[in-house]
């Protein structure tokens, strides 16, 4: 009697055990199957349409989408309506804000509204000067079509811009197609370019030839091993290589010439008085040309 | 069998139908309230409260944070700022003291949805119910969070129902109703309460916050109870009633369980108070848990398995 009761007690734990474990797996499974939908679809949604254009201070998307908490504070916040909360469904991460650039541009307000509504810092609560944020670059993206690449004067995206002659200047070009004009080209300075969109929203064509990228679209990036000379050379004070070697140039008596800067020089006689002495003529370019040696003259260096 | 067919009928009966729908009643309103709140301002530009349930701001000054998602961002390696914190922590305390899940019952847009397919299930005589271990949504739980470490981002964020609905409404929905949608033809043809009582880790997260909460529903009466099951029909938790309401013997121990319901997974959402006829469940503090007079005899317990091995027979419910 008390044997079958253990025995049934017994039978009884190994079943509620196994019920155990197979509930276990059961809710693993569930989870595995969470992990791996839910794992895909947030890699794929790391990728960010290039059209969609982050708040000012956001962190790199990689890390934005780890500190956004998608609750929509800084568009509540931002004065002109310009951020959007990405709805399910779109192409950008879902809660997180952005906007488009040809639909309503950033207004660059001086007190960064929407940097200071942010509660987790996905806004780099460190940017306190607009012209520092960095949301993207503009690139004059299509040469065809813009208006001023034609030698017109457009210009309506120099002049829209917030932070004109430093972000965009126009720079001048002799316009071949005319032969005697002048082309005012439109060029972006990464020094300077916030993207807040304002070029790529005023662009008067129907389709911008000016757009605002994400930053690794829109730059190129130097091979780390690459130096510009000149900028070492400036650093450092002096070649980093062996001392360039001035060209000496076989000129009359009296002229010198200076490559990188004014040219064909003439004396005007008063460094003639004291002629060097390896110059194999004279101060007269006529005594030079009625000499003799001129002719041997490479021979004799 | 004298049993009637909807859960409450005899409390309605007996107490009036205001007085047997009291708690839903007081619930619904919290819930359309808080919605409404958040509603003012995108609708007639009030701005009481700005924000979503993720992260919000009253009047400008009080920050809230959803600590469940604070917890995720810290997982893919985001510290955040102090407002954020400060938030998490203010809403931290408050679940702490009134219970976890009455995030789940009083709160959650989400749960208007899943009881709406509830009771459409019970409309329609909806009995089969694939049974899912109610520890699934721990698991998911600890998925989502080991998914922000590995991912780097609010991965959960992708998907979740809870914000998706709530954001949805305040912000735009998108498709986003799809995913309500799902959720709420899970429950109603899947599974009984698949969402909230299996599923969903935002409840897990809250039952875990709310483990010691002080704010419990008590069966202080349960010597009144005459087993008529209404509050197990009507339970979204169903397992967390019978230790308190039946004294079980604690495991382990020659002791019997005392009259508060402390399993953490209660959502406090007092409908087992609206549906019992004899008044046995009030709401009250975790305090001062012993046993009343002589307990409950074995007698009472017997009762209660009988019938619910009855009740697991005519609609199919899972008894954890």
């Amino acid at each position: 009697m008390s044997e079958q009761s253990t025995q049934a007690s017994r039978s009884a734990a190994l079943n509620s055990r196994r019920k155990f474990l197979l509930d276990s797996a059961r809710a693993a499974g569930a989870a595995m199957l969470v992990a791996v939908g839910v794992g895909l679809y947030s890699r794929q949604s790391v990728s960010l349409p290039a059209s969609a254009i982050r708040p000012p201070g956001a962190l790199k998307e990689e890390d934005f989408l780890g500190a956004c908490i998608r609750c929509g504070l800084c568009v509540r916040d931002c004065p002109y309506d310009t951020l959007k909360l990405a709805r399910f469904g779109d192409r950008v991460t879902t809660g997180t804000p952005y906007f488009t650039a040809r639909d309503i541009p950033c207004e660059m307000c001086e007190d960064i509204p929407c940097v200071k509504a942010c509660p987790t810092g996905a806004l780099d609560h460190s940017l306190e000067n607009i012209d520092d944020a960095r949301m993207g670059l503009a690139v004059l993206i299509d040469e065809e079509n813009c208006l001023n690449f034609q030698g017109l004067r457009c210009d309506v995206c120099y002049r829209i811009c917030p932070v004109i002659d430093k972000a965009i200047t126009l720079e001048m070009e002799h316009n071949v197609r005319s032969g005697k004009h002048a082309m005012f080209i439109p060029t972006v300075h990464s020094e300077h370019c916030t993207g807040c969109g304002k070029c790529e929203r005023a662009c008067v064509l129907e389709n911008t030839a000016i757009r605002v990228m994400p930053y690794e679209l829109a730059k190129g990036e130097l091979g780390h091993h690459y130096r510009w000379g000149w900028k070492e050379k400036n650093r450092a004070g002096e070649s980093l290589v062996t001392p360039d070697i001035e060209h000496e140039y076989n000129l009359p008596q009296g002229q010198s010439y200076d490559l990188q800067g004014e040219g064909l020089i003439i004396d005007d006689g008063t460094s003639s008085l004291n002629p060097p002495d390896n110059v194999p003529f004279g101060t007269s370019p006529l005594d030079t040309l009625n000499n003799n040696s001129f002719n041997t003259r490479g021979t004799e260096k | 069998m004298s049993r009637p067919l909807h859960p409450g009928a005899t409390a309605r009966a007996e107490k009036g139908w205001l007085s047997a729908n009291k708690w839903l009643l007081a619930r619904r309103f919290s819930q359309l309230s808080i919605l409404s709140i958040f509603l003012l301002g995108p609708w007639l530009g009030i701005w009481l409260i700005q924000g979503n349930l993720n992260s919000s701001l009253i009047l400008r000054t009080v920050p809230l944070t959803d600590p469940y998602v604070l917890l995720q961002g810290l997982f893919s390696g985001h510290l955040p700022e102090t407002a954020a914190i400060t938030g998490a922590v203010i809403v931290l305390l408050l679940y702490m003291l009134v219970g976890g899940r009455v995030y789940c019952s009083w709160v959650c847009p989400v749960n208007m949805v899943t009881d709406a397919a509830q009771w459409l299930r019970e409309q329609f005589k909806i009995s089969g119910s694939s049974t899912m271990s109610r520890k699934t949504r721990y698991w998911i739980l600890a998925t989502t969070l080991i998914l922000s470490l590995v991912t780097g981002s609010i991965a959960w964020e992708l998907v979740n129902p809870v914000s998706m609905l709530h954001r949805g409404l305040i912000f735009g929905m998108g498709l986003a109703w799809a995913i309500v949608l799902a959720v709420f033809l899970l429950d109603l043809l899947v599974s009984r309460r698949g969402w909230c009582s299996h599923l969903c880790p935002v409840g897990a997260f809250y039952s875990l916050l709310g483990t010691h909460s002080l704010i419990r529903i008590r069966a202080d009466a349960r010597d009144r109870c005459d087993d008529c099951m209404d509050c197990f029909m009507v339970c979204p938790e169903q397992q967390v009633i019978r230790p308190a309401l039946k004294g079980l013997p604690i495991p382990g121990t020659n002791k019997k369980t005392g009259p508060v319901i402390t399993s953490s997974n209660c959502t406090n959402c007092g409908r087992c108070i609206d549906v019992c006829a004899k008044d046995v469940f009030h709401l009250g503090l975790r305090l001062n848990n012993t046993i009343p007079g002589n307990g409950v005899d074995a007698e009472h317990t017997t009762n209660l398995k009988n019938n619910s091995e009855q009740l697991n027979h005519s609609s199919g419910v899972e008894v954890l």
